[in-house]
This record gives structure tokens, sequence and C-alpha cells, in this order.
């Protein structure tokens, strides 16, 4: 009976927007930058899902070529943002994004 | 079987994710981070995207993490954080609206465009026991072919990210050049 029942191509996209509002409400809410750079990647990851699952629905590789490109873009993203990050620890102690307010007005 | 192996990996995504905005002290973010992305590579799988599941992991779990804990080791700040104390006072409400908000809006989207999904592509040839290596060959055919110019470009992009993360973090020996 329950298992007659397939997870449909919308179920997916909808764990995808679950997954992304949660990165989005992390991203603001939490104040150490590292831990900001991985609700980055949970938002990331669901607008991958969402890409291989669309490209599943419309019967299209290029959605799934998208997805490499974003994780290219993603490691490189990650890359730099920790180097920042590396770079302003070095010349501080606090470790929050409220303590970066060398360029408030 | 595909019910049970969703429902396990949305548990998977869904209970990773809670632990990144939750957890306090950073590395079990960066643990629940690694638990996210391995049930994102499942879910990649069922949709027979077999060469983006490896990558997933060799790549996010692999790379990615494995830099962010480098960088909490390497800064010290494995600390716990009292993530109790709120600075701004209507930030969390504020946040929690914001994030439901898209998420409402993003489900709501899906719901009502759901009979837009219809086949419309070139096809995806499905992996089987005869072809183990089908969604790769298609894969690379539609990159080096296709897209070859973004592919150049990303070699350029990762090549300007190396050059420019080492000449950030490297430690400047002059005194005066640092100020």
């Amino acid at each position: 009976m329950i298992a007659a029942i397939q997870p449909t191509d919308t179920w997916y996209l909808i764990l995808a927007a679950v997954l992304f509002g949660i990165g989005t409400f992390g991203v603001m809410v939490r104040r150490n930058p590292l831990v900001m750079f991985m609700c980055i990647e949970l938002m990331l990851n669901a607008v991958n899902l969402t890409f291989v699952t669309l490209a599943t629905a419309v019967n299209d590789i290029n959605g799934q070529v998208v997805v490499f490109f974003v994780m290219v873009v993603a490691a490189a993203e990650v890359v730099v943002g920790l180097g920042i990050v590396v770079a302003i620890m070095r010349r501080r102690n606090g470790l929050t994004a409220d303590d970066l307010t060398a360029l408030k007005g | 079987m595909e019910l049970v192996v969703f429902v396990l990996a949305a548990a998977m995504v869904l209970g990773g994710a809670l632990g990144v905005i939750t957890r306090s002290n950073p590395v079990h973010a960066a643990l629940s981070l690694v638990l996210t992305l391995f049930g994102i590579a499942v879910m990649f799988v069922s949709h027979n995207a077999h060469f983006l599941a490896a990558v997933q992991v060799i790549v996010y779990a692999g790379a990615i993490v494995v830099l962010f804990l480098f960088v909490i080791m390497l800064l010290g700040v494995d600390k716990t954080e009292d993530i109790n104390i709120e600075p701004i006072t209507v930030q969390r409400p504020l946040a929690a609206i914001i994030g439901l908000g898209i998420m409402g809006i993003l489900i709501a989207a899906i719901v009502a465009a759901d009979d837009v999904l219809v086949s419309r592509g070139s096809g995806i040839a499905a992996t089987t026991v005869e072809n183990p290596d089908e969604n790769v060959r298609q894969l690379a055919r539609s990159i080096f072919s296709d897209n070859v110019f973004a592919f150049e470009l990303t070699s350029v992009l990762l090549l300007v990210a190396v050059i420019g993360t080492v000449l950030m973090a490297r430690r400047v020996k002059s005194s005066g050049a640092g100020k």
C-alpha cells in the first residue's frame, strides 16, 4: 500500500525549497562567518537539487551540466571566502560578523 | 522502495540542515553539513545523475568541508558560541518570517507550476547494467561540445581564485606594507 506511492518530482522540489529557506534563515541569524558560509552552501545545494530534479522532469541533460558549473563556482567561492576570513581573523580576535565594523559609516 | 530512499535521504538533508543552523560549535555544524551533502548525493543517484553524485561526495564532502574544518582548526575558533544571546532584538523573528516567506513562495510556485513539468529536452539516457557509464558519457558530450567555452572559463576562474587566495592569506614580511 505505502510502497505503491512513488515520490514525484514535486516532492524533491518542495524539499529543495525547504532547504533553501533553512539556509536563508541561517545566513541571517548566525553570527559566525564560517557557519554563515555553511548556510550559503546549504542554499547552493538546494539549487543544485532543483536543477537535477528539473533536468529529469524536462528530460534535458543541460540541467546536470549547470550543476557541474555551480559546483566549480561554489568551490572557488569557498576558497576565496575562507581566505578572506583567515586574513581578517589574523588581525583581530573576535570571530563574529558583528565585530567586522571597519566599513561602518 | 523509492519512497523509502526518498524519506531517508530527506531526513538526512533536513536533519543536517537544522544541525548547521542550531549547533553552537562550528565543528558540529560542519559535520552536520556533511550529512546534508550526503543526503543530496543520494537524491542525485535516484535522479540518475551518478556523475554528479560522485562529484558531490568528492568535492563537497571531501574538499569543501575539509577546508572548513581546516580553517576552524587553523583559527582555533572551535569554541562553543553562545547562540542564546541575540544582539539585535527583532533579528530572529524577522529572519524566520523572511525564511518562511521565501519557502512559502517557492512551494506555492512549485505546486502551481506542477503541470509545466513536461518532457521537452533531447533526453537523458538511463544508466543500465549494460551501459554503466552512460550518464558520464552524455554529460561529457554536452560539456565538451555545447558548453566548452564555459568549461574553459571555469579553469580560468579556479586559477584566479587560487592565486587570489594565496596572495590574500600570505603573511606580509615587510613591517610597513601590512598597514
